[in-house]
C-alpha cells in the first residue's frame, strides 16, 4: 500500500471504511435501545449517557440495566457487569501488539478496546491498516453508541432491533473479520477450540465466564511452528 | 440506579481495559507467548460469533440468527464485501423473523 496517499482517499480502505461506518449506524440503534431500557429501569438521562461515556462495553451496559430493572442488587449488577467487562483486558493483550503511540494514546485506545474494535483491526493484513481500523472503528463506534443513547433516553420510544435482524448484524460482521485469520492452520486450531469451549460452558457457567475461557485456544501456539507461519496477521 | 453502580463500573471496565492493553500488554514476552497473543482474536471472536447466534442467555438455541450467520459464512467463503457479509446476515434473520 502507498503511505503517502491519506488513508481516507486510499480506494484499498474504502471498503473497510463504508463496513465500519454501517456497523457503527447497528450499534447507533443498540445504543438507542439501551438509553430507552436504562430510562425505563430507572436510571437517569445523566446515568444513561454516562455509562455509555464511561463504560463504553456494551454488553455490561445491557446487563447491568437488566439486572437492576427486574430488582436486583447493586452486587448482582455490578458482578455479572464486571464479568462481562474482563473480555476486553484480553483483547487488549492482543491489541497491544498491534498499536503504537505514547502512553496518553494508549490510555484514550484503552477505553475503545471492546469487540468490534478488536476484531475489525485484527481482520486487517497489516499494522498500518489494523491501526487505522482500530481507530476508526473505535471513534465511529464511541459517537454512534452515545449518541444513540443519548437519543433513546431522551425520547423513550422502544424499538427492538431485532425486527431488523441487528442482532444478527454483529455476528455476520465477526464471521468476516475472522475469515482471513483462519487461512492459518494455527488459528483455526485456536478457533475451533475457542468455539467448542465456549458451546460446552455456556450453559452453567456465569454469563461472561464462558467468552473468557474461550481464550485457552491460544494455547495451540505453544506448539513450535513447523515452517515459519505464511501470510497470518500478526 | 445509583451513582456508585455508574462510577464503580466505569473504573472496573477501564481498569480491565488498561490492564490489558497497557499494564500486561507493555511487556515483552518471550516469543512462545507472542505466538498464543496472535491467537487470541481468533478464538475469542469465533467464541463471539456463537455466542451472538447461538445463545439467549445461558441457553443455546437455534432460531433465525443461525440462518443469517449461515449466509454470511457463505458470503465471507465467497469473499464477499464486509458490509455485504453484514447486510446479508441481518437481513435473512430479519426476513425468517417476519414469516
Amino acid at each position: 500500500m502507498n503511505d503517502e496517499v491519506a488513508w481516507w482517499r486510499d480506494p484499498a480502505l474504502r471498503p473497510m471504511v463504508v463496513a465500519c461506518l454501517t456497523l457503527s449506524g447497528a450499534v447507533g440503534v443498540f445504543g438507542f435501545s439501551f438509553g430507552v431500557g436504562s430510562v425505563a429501569a430507572g436510571a437517569s438521562v445523566w446515568q444513561t449517557c454516562a455509562l455509555s461515556l464511561f463504560v463504553f462495553t456494551g454488553a455490561s451496559q445491557f446487563s447491568a440495566m437488566s439486572v437492576i430493572g427486574a430488582g436486583g442488587s447493586l452486587g448482582s449488577a455490578l458482578g455479572g457487569a464486571l464479568l462481562l467487562a474482563a473480555r476486553n483486558g484480553v483483547y487488549g493483550l492482543a491489541m497491544s501488539r498491534r498499536l503504537d503511540g505514547s502512553l496518553g494514546r494508549r490510555l484514550l485506545a484503552a477505553q475503545l478496546t471492546i469487540d468490534e474494535t478488536t476484531a475489525m483491526a485484527a481482520a486487517q493484513p497489516n499494522r498500518h491498516e489494523q491501526q487505522i481500523a482500530f481507530w476508526l472503528t473505535g471513534f465511529a463506534l464511541y459517537t454512534f453508541w452515545n449518541l444513540g443513547t443519548l437519543i433513546g433516553a431522551l425520547t423513550g420510544n422502544a424499538i427492538d432491533p431485532r425486527t431488523y435482524g441487528l442482532d444478527a448484524a454483529f455476528p455476520a460482521g465477526f464471521v468476516a473479520m475472522v475469515w482471513p485469520l483462519l487461512s492459518d492452520p494455527r488459528a483455526r486450531w485456536a478457533a475451533g477450540i475457542g468455539g467448542v469451549v465456549f458451546v460446552s460452558t455456556v450453559s452453567f457457567l456465569p454469563v461472561g465466564v464462558p467468552i473468557l475461557l474461550s481464550v485457552v485456544g491460544v494455547l495451540v501456539g505453544l506448539q513450535r511452528p513447523v515452517a515459519p507461519p505464511a501470510g497470518v496477521a500478526s | 440506579m445509583s451513582w456508585t453502580l455508574v462510577i464503580v463500573l466505569a473504573a472496573g471496565a477501564y481498569a480491565f481495559k488498561v490492564t490489558g492493553l497497557i499494564v500486561l500488554g507493555g511487556r515483552t514476552l518471550p516469543t512462545v507467548f507472542e505466538r498464543c497473543l496472535a491467537l487470541i482474536p481468533a478464538a475469542v471472536v469465533t467464541a463471539l460469533v456463537v455466542k451472538d447466534t447461538f445463545t439467549n442467555g445461558q441457553d443455546l438455541v437455534l432460531d433465525a440468527r443461525a440462518a443469517g450467520i449461515a449466509v454470511a459464512v457463505i458470503a465471507a467463503w465467497r469473499r464477499a464485501p464486509l458490509i455485504v457479509v453484514i447486510v446479508l446476515g441481518a437481513a435473512v434473520t430479519a426476513l425468517l423473523r417476519q414469516v
